[in-house]
């Protein structure tokens, strides 16, 4: 026996969907709930993080449903990986901290040309295999709305080669998870002016964009796999953008020196901040390199002074944040 | 060649430790930059450097299993390591067959039907030899796993325990090892007891079996909470820096 119940439209309050879920479910799972919100306080707080180790049993109680990073045995959760735990109502699933790429429909990614193949590019994306590439999921050359012809096949490595990086968007999984990647929008394609650098994946985090331009006059893309792309600042105007030159792997002619000394100095600062294992966003890189201008740009690989970048760096923040 | 008194009258062995004593353990992790996971392991004085890369695109198409990871074991002796300098050619009998048991002792432990197509390489390298390089490389390879964020559904901890004169005795070393003595290598998963590896290359008497094995357990318990403390401390420094 079940009651409807109408609630008028008030600003939305985290329990007002659960109360309305509430009339067809026990007391029991009340109780459940409110376990699952105290845990949930208790682990926002940076002190008492639930951190587990394989085979470490994670919750006896059958309610849970078991996510990523762990398995069941004998009815209860256990973890298979060594990270964080975190809960999201009923769901369990264990973060490790130090591991490849694992990606999501949507993701902003840098990646490498490993292969060219029939129809496709492989390209290795610090994932556990190479994504692919679709001809037909990049932009020709010579209108956007172009379709693909049998000459475009052959001449494949024309757009990109094996060695060359690209900044894409992941579209959608295969069946054996490798992924699906795009480049059908003017703010992908192949990268040019600028240099690499590697980081953990998981110090970059989703955020509305990848595409930064700093005010130092460098361009920066973090790719959600954690490769980052640090280039000159090239003046964009999506309207007029000469389709030709997309795919063209000259560097443009005038970076200064000046330009390259701040790439470099940037690239540093983001290695600085990796080697601390700190978040990298566009806000903490643009106060590391405040904080870098003191050093000369050689001294920047020197440990200590990679540290104390890093720590002036966060300090700025958390004085932002008040 | 006279003889080494292995046991001292008083009990003790030959480096003074008691029978069912470990020799000083000491483990680090993600000790390479460049390496998805990578632990540093000594027992007293033999240390191993284990790196695992992966689970990444599958280098040769061939070998490729649709449903689970292959997992790829190299394991090589430094020449500095060992009393005589020696330069061992990668195909090595002992070599492979030291490659070929950890990728055994692994398999059913590591869930590689997560990582289909894929590939997991583990690089073992012995930087210096004092008997028990079998239960270091294993203990070492669990802890660079764990490293690299693969999932395994318990650590797999090692342990040697032998028969030395009259009594059993538990992590051998080197000048134990090469009198003579029977040698039993175990890897046992702690949370359930079960063994994923036993092995065994001389003759011991099957009455003195059951107390050779339950010493080499006791040491895989042991291990177990040296190596989990060295990962958990790691994942809670980690943890705490990126809740900054």
């Amino acid at each position: 026996m079940s009651e409807i119940a109408f609630y008028s439209p008030v600003p939305r309050s985290s329990n007002s969907k659960a109360k309305s879920k509430g009339n067809h479910s026990n007391d029991n799972d009340m109780d459940l709930d409110e376990m699952i919100s105290s845990v949930a306080k208790n682990s926002s707080t940076s002190a008492t993080l639930h951190v587990v180790t394989p085979g470490e049993v994670i919750t006896t109680d059958s309610a849970y449903m078991r996510g990523h990073g762990t398995y069941v045995e004998n009815e209860k959760v256990l973890s298979s990986v060594a990270g964080v735990v975190d809960r999201v109502n009923k769901l369990i699933s264990v973060r490790p901290l130090h591991t490849r790429y694992n990606g999501e429909i949507g993701d902003v990614v840098v990646g490498r040309i490993t292969e060219v193949a029939q129809k496709r590019w492989k390209v290795d994306l610090n994932s556990r295999s190479d994504a692919i590439l679709m001809l037909s999921s990049v932009n020709l050359p010579g209108g956007v709305q172009r379709r693909k012809q049998e000459s475009d096949e052959l001449q494949m490595r024309n757009f990109f080669m094996e060695g060359d990086l690209v900044v894409a968007e992941v579209q959608s999984f295969f069946t054996d998870g490798a992924y699906s990647i795009h480049t059908r929008s003017l703010k992908y394609g192949k990268l040019r002016n600028g240099s690499f650098l590697e980081v953990a994946p998981a110090l970059v985090q989703r955020c509305k964009s990848h595409f930064h331009s700093l005010a130092c006059g460098v361009d920066l893309i973090l790719g959600l796999n954690g490769y980052i792309w640090v280039s000159a600042h090239v003046p964009q105007n999506l309207d007029e953008i000469d389709t030709e030159q997309v795919y063209s792997n000259k560097n443009k002619e005038d970076i200064t020196v000046q330009d390259r000394e701040a790439i470099a100095r940037v690239a540093n600062c983001i290695r600085a901040l990796a080697a601390e294992f700190i978040f990298i966003n566009d806000t903490i890189i643009s106060f590391a390199y405040e904080a870098s201008l003191q050093h000369k740009l050689k001294d920047m690989t020197k440990k200590e002074i990679m540290h104390q970048i890093a720590t002036e760096a966060v300090d700025a923040v958390e004085n932002m944040k008040g | 060649m006279s003889r080494v008194e292995l046991l001292s009258p008083e009990g003790l062995r030959i480096d003074g430790r008691r029978p069912a004593e470990l020799r000083k353990i000491t483990s680090t992790t993600a000790v390479l930059s460049q390496a998805d996971g990578s632990a540093y392991l000594e027992h007293g004085n033999t240390k191993v450097l284990a790196a695992v890369y992966g689970p990444r695109e599958a280098r040769h198409r061939a070998l490729v299993l649709h449903d689970r990871a292959i997992i790829n074991v190299e394991f090589n002796v430094a020449p500095f390591s060992t009393g005589e300098r020696r330069r061992r050619t990668k195909n090595d009998k002992r070599l492979l067959e030291m490659a070929s048991f950890v990728k055994q002792t692994f398999e059913p432990v590591v869930v590689t039907t997560l990582y289909a197509r894929s590939q997991i390489d583990i690089y073992l390298q012995i930087i210096q030899h004092d008997g028990g390089t079998l239960q270091a490389c294993i203990n070492a390879a669990t802890m660079a796993l764990i490293d690299a964020g693969i999932a395994m559904t318990d650590y797999v901890c090692a342990c040697t325990a032998g028969w030395v004169e009259r009594e059993a005795a538990i992590d051998l070393n080197h000048i134990e090892e090469s009198s003579d003595t029977s040698e039993v290598t175990v890897a046992m998963l702690p949370k359930s007891g079960k063994i994923t590896l036993m092995q065994m290359e001389s003759r011991l008497h099957v009455d003195k079996l059951e107390e050779v094995l339950s010493l080499a357990g006791e040491g895989c318990k042991q291990m177990h909470v040296v190596m989990d403390k060295t990962i958990r401390d790691r994942a809670e420094d980690l943890a705490a820096k990126m809740a900054v």
